[in-house]
């Protein structure tokens, strides 16, 4: 409830119309789903379990926060989930298809046109524009919006000609989420997303993914090292040693805004 | 425009020295395979279709005087498609206004017109009227030199007797594309011309009516050659003749042919060595570049890009160092082609030249500049293809230094640390190190290999200039002459000295071996035209005995002590043995001398001379060219003085062009492979140098960590460079060395001190220029980059 006041509250700020969110509080539709997946590092005796053994879901619409201590394999979950890497043994579907023995080419396409990424050091091309970081994205995907629309939902409508080392820290994560979310994807996977910010710059950051997950319902997770984001998510994931070791459904969530660290 | 594009064009933008110091490098190759490759189709092309339409003969045979019949014995030949027989000789001319003795070649043109064989191309006027005593048709270069227009008359000796000619038209000829008169090194129309006159009068001059002294045969296709050589030695032997030959022997098409093996060789040696440096240097910049841009590689993978649209913006990105490399190297091998069409009109003389390149030329340099590139880069863009998207996303791990008997040997040195730092560097990347050293060596070659020529043109011209042949002129006669001629022209004005030669063309053979040469015959104890032995003294040769030069010594497989085969041409063909009695260097010609009195009593012949070498007071020269033209029997008067100069001239003006080019180069690749080896070394070691200064370095002792690896590697390049250059030069030398020249390979100190000077010094102006950028760097905006 909190929750859909405080994202009208934020969508008439920005003075734009409040789009109806897909269940962003019923969540029943499975969008991941992994089986005993296991990821091993190296060979011999340097062989490294980074994962042992995951099983999860992931619902259409949910915001789920992975925590757990640095090593634990977080980031290891998430590149299997977006089709980034290939999991050791163990299942992965995304909806019915199964990712996990797809080759280079289909998983290239799956993430062309599913996957919104999310990095901590925000991986802009110091080359290019705000606009052109967008557009690199805009350009390969299938049904994407303009990327000016895009930088607007982030709130860099004015800084949208400007290059990565002319703006701040925030501004470049604004930026590398309004290129995840300008293809509208399914999924928006961000690993440490305010790793390298402020907080209060970090809280901005959140309140987009926020207002991103209630608008469109894009499924959102967000790998974090700091306790306190884990209470804006739908659920948090606690991760040890490579395995899951708790799942905890918030009741009560926060608004980015109401979070302080 | 898509984005990723502007990524490609803005990055390029970023990195446009390194590119540019790159494109320069491969634009040299682009530019001498479009000349060299353009030239060559052009020159052989425009020859092999100025032959086909004016019939230039395949076969060609001088004899004394043969009857007209046998021109229908020769065509009877099995192969020959047709047969011109001509009379020739050669005489001295008067042109008015010209001070100097000219020589003019006399050619018969047949009654009917046109010659069959070697056809004149007219180029202004008319021909001759078949009947007339008069008339003569020049050659167009004889006739601008020395001012003639048509209906201009001059006078020739011609069999005793001044005859006043008149120049109805002027031409070009296949058989004279090179022309160059007897005793000359080098083309000179002012004082040789072509004269062709209707046959009667030629015949009259000569008398030679009802007999030819010059035939050509055309062969029809297909046919062996030396078969029909054979033939025709068989039928002309009896009446002097001084030996068929083919087109490969013809003074013309034979300069020529060097010439167009010089440009297929220009065109298949040099590119390739800049395509490898420049793709050497690609690859290096591109790993460099792909290192950088991992988590940017990533990133295009996370967000959707395939594995080969990221390869193909890599090779795109060193496709832009092609683009522009390709744009300088066709500018500047468009112009390079401009300056060496002028040159061959200068030398050669053709009635038209296709000496436009061809597209194709284009297109093969242009794909050559593409695909260097396109090497060069792939293995990083391969590199970044096979770059797992997951692990691009995470920095790179710090490179592996292990610890080898290198860093133990070099513990016990007790080196400095930033020392230690170079040497493990150096060895930590080998194939770059290497690679690196061998691009400086052979910018250090660049150098070295042509400046021999300088060196070896002086030694040319002492040689065959201040040692062997000391006459300030030679007379040379149409046929030989008694030796009273001697006092004949001892009595002319300014002839100071005077000494008998004489030519006898002949083959010698040993063996399997057999050479077509003159033998030189002159009496013991000449002073001015002189057989000069290795060891600097003047050598006389004993009766019995021959002394050939050191090339045709190795051409007959002989040495001193050996015996060869001497058949004597024209005349009586006699085969006599010879001893050889010494061999000398010369760099002329082939020279093979004897004793004069010898040579006349082993032909049974009274004592006889074919030329005269006299010194001469320079003071009344103008006074003995005004003489000579009275002489009689006197063909031709060479200047030695002219010759010697014309030589100098023109040798200074090529070499210094050509070493000046060659300067050029040799600082375009070590600038390459410098600067872009500095900005690598900067930019892998920013952090680790800036962590330095922090701690307390000084911006030198950082510098010196920096450039350290460079230089040494500069230092390393010199010796190999020199060594390479030695190498390239032996080899040009060779190449260079034919029956005309004897090409020696004169390795001054003063060569290797002059490569490694320019060469060091564009090293260290490179490393300067990268060192500007390293002291401009703000030391915390360097440590806060995150890798
Ligand atoms: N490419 C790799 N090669 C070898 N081991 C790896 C590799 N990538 C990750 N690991 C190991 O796998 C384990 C899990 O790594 P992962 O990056 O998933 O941890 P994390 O939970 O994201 O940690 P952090 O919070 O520090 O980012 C770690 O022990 C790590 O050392
Ligand atoms: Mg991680």
């Amino acid at each position: 409830m909190l929750v859909n006041v405080f994202a009208r509250m934020l969508c008439q700020a920005h003075g734009r119309a409040m789009e109806p969110a897909k269940g962003a509080t019923h969540v029943a539709e499975i969008v991941f789903r992994t089986q005993d997946v296991t990821k091993v590092y190296g060979t011999g005796e340097a062989r490294i379990y980074a994962l042992g053994g995951v099983d999860l879901e992931l619902f259409a619409g949910e915001i789920a926060v992975l925590l757990g201590p640095s090593g634990s394999g977080k980031s290891t979950l998430l590149n299997i989930l977006g089709g980034l890497d290939h999991a050791t043994s163990g299942r992965v579907w995304f909806r019915d298809t199964e990712l996990t023995d797809l080759p280079d080419r289909a998983l290239t396409k799956f993430r062309r046109d599913h996957v919104g990424f999310v990095f901590q050091f925000y991986n802009l091309v110091p080359s290019l524009t705000a606009r052109e970081n967008v557009q690199l994205v805009t350009d390969v995907s299938p049904d994407p919006m303009p990327a000016e629309e895009a930088l607007a939902q982030v709130g860099l409508t004015d800084r949208m000609d400007h290059f990565p080392s002319e703006m701040s820290g925030g501004e470049q994560q604004r930026v590398a989420i309004a290129r995840a979310i300008a293809k509208r994807p399914e999924i928006l996977l961000c690993d440490e997303p305010t790793g390298a910010l402020d907080s209060s710059t970090g809280v901005q950051v959140l309140e987009v993914l926020q207002d991103i997950n209630e608008r469109f319902g894009t499924t959102t997770v967000i790998i974090t090292h700091n306790a306190d984001i884990q209470r804006m998510a739908h659920r948090v994931i606690q991760f040890q040693d490579g395995k899951i070791s708790s799942v905890v459904i918030n009741d009560e969530r926060l608004a980015p805004s109401e979070l302080v660290w | 425009m898509q984005a990723l594009d502007r990524k490609l064009l803005r990055d390029f933008a970023r990195l446009w020295k390194q590119a540019l110091a790159i494109a320069l490098v491969l634009a040299c190759g682009v530019a001498i395979l479009l000349t060299g490759l353009g030239m060559y189709t052009a020159l052989s092309e425009t020859r092999e279709t100025y032959y086909e339409r004016n019939r230039f003969a395949d076969v060609f045979v001088t004899v004394n005087r043969a009857p007209e019949r046998l021109a229908v014995e020769l065509a009877a030949i099995d192969g020959v498609w047709a047969v011109e027989t001509r009379t020739t000789g050669n005489t001295v001319l008067d042109v008015p206004g010209n001070p100097r003795s000219v020589t003019g070649r006399i050619l018969s043109l047949p009654i009917d017109g046109t010659p069959r064989l070697n056809v004149p191309v007219l180029t202004t006027g008319r021909l001759p009227d078949p009947t007339s005593t008069t008339e003569v048709m020049v050659n167009a270069n004889f006739a601008i030199a020395n001012g003639f227009a048509l209906g201009d008359t001059f006078s020739a000796n011609l069999n005793g007797q001044k005859r006043q000619l008149t120049i109805t038209g002027t031409a070009q000829s296949p058989e004279f594309i090179y022309t160059i008169g007897p005793g000359a090194l080098m083309p000179d129309n002012a004082t040789f011309g072509i004269i062709w006159m209707p046959q009667p009068a030629v015949a009259a001059a000569f008398d030679m009516t009802g007999a030819f002294n010059d035939v050509s045969l055309k062969l029809t296709a297909g046919v062996s050659r030396m078969a029909i050589i054979a033939e025709v030695d068989r039928l002309l032997d009896p009446y002097g003749s001084l030996g068929a030959y083919g087109r490969d022997l013809h003074p013309s098409d034979s300069f020529i042919d060097a010439e167009i093996a010089q440009l297929r060789n220009m065109a298949s040696i040099l590119p390739p060595i800049f395509f490898g440096i420049s793709a050497f240097l690609v690859s290096m910049v591109m790993g460099r570049i792909i290192m950088l841009e991992r988590s940017q590689i990533g990133l295009l993978k996370a967000v959707g890009y395939s594995n080969l649209e990221v390869c193909l913006h890599y090779l795109m990105l060193a496709g832009l160092i092609a683009v522009v490399a390709v744009g300088i190297g066709w500018g500047v091998g468009g112009w390079l082609a401009r300056l060496l069409a002028g040159q061959y009109a200068q030398y050669f003389d053709f009635p038209f030249l296709i000496f436009r390149t061809s597209p194709w030329v284009y297109a093969v340099s242009g794909i050559a500049a593409l695909l260097t590139t396109t090497l060069g880069a792939t293995q990083a863009a391969i590199k970044a293809a096979r770059l797992a998207p997951a692990i691009a996303m995470q920095p790179p791990a710090p490179p592996k230094f292990k610890r080898s008997l290198i860093d133990r040997a070099m513990a016990n040195m007790r080196l400095s640390q930033p020392t230690v730092m170079i040497l493990r560097s150096l060895f930590r990347w080998p194939v770059r190190s290497a690679l690196t050293t061998l691009g400086l060596a052979l910018a250090v070659s660049t150098i070295v290999a042509p400046s021999f020529f300088d060196y070896a043109l002086d030694k040319i011209v002492d040689s065959a200039f201040y040692e062997s042949n000391r006459q300030d002129a030679m007379l040379v006669f149409s046929h030989d002459m008694p030796q009273s001629v001697l006092s004949t022209t001892a009595a002319l004005p300014a002839v100071l000295q005077t000494e008998g030669q004489q030519f006898h063309p002949v083959i010698l053979r040993s063996g399997i071996h057999e050479k077509r040469t003159t033998i030189q015959a002159s009496h013991p104890g000449t002073d001015l035209s002189r057989v000069i032995d290795s060891t600097g003294a003047a050598l006389d040769v004993p009766p019995g005995g021959v002394v050939l030069t050191e090339r045709l010594a190795m051409h007959l497989d002989v040495g001193i002590g050996d015996r060869v085969a001497a058949e004597f041409l024209g005349g009586r063909k006699e085969t006599h043995i010879l001893t050889v009695t010494g061999t000398i260097a010369q760099y002329f010609g082939l020279g093979a001398y004897m004793d004069l009195d010898y040579v006349n009593s082993l032909l049974r012949q009274s004592s006889r001379i074919s030329l005269v070498n006299v010194s001469l007071d320079d003071a009344e020269v103008l006074d003995l060219h005004a003489r000579l033209k009275d002489i009689p029997n006197l063909v031709s008067i060479v200047m030695m003085s002219d010759t010697r100069r014309s030589f100098s001239d023109t040798i200074e003006q090529s070499i210094g062009a050509m070493n000046l080019v060659y300067i050029i180069i040799a600082l375009l690749i070590t600038v390459g492979v410098t600067y872009n080896g500095a900005r690598i070394q900067l930019s892998e070691r920013a952090r680790e140098l800036a962590s330095l200064r922090i701690l307390g370095f000084t911006r030198a002792e950082v510098s010196y960590i920096l450039f350290g690896e460079t230089l040494l590697l500069s230092l390393l390049a010199q010796p190999l460079g020199w060594w390479i250059g030695a190498q390239i030069a032996n080899a040009m030398a060779n190449s260079f060395s034919s029956d005309l020249y004897n090409m020696p390979l004169v390795l001054h100190p003063a060569i290797f001190a002059r490569a490694s000077f320019f060469v060091l010094l564009a090293s260290f102006a490179s490393v300067m220029l990268v060192r500007r950028r390293l002291d401009k760097q703000n030391l915390v905006s360097v440590m806060k980059v995150r890798e």
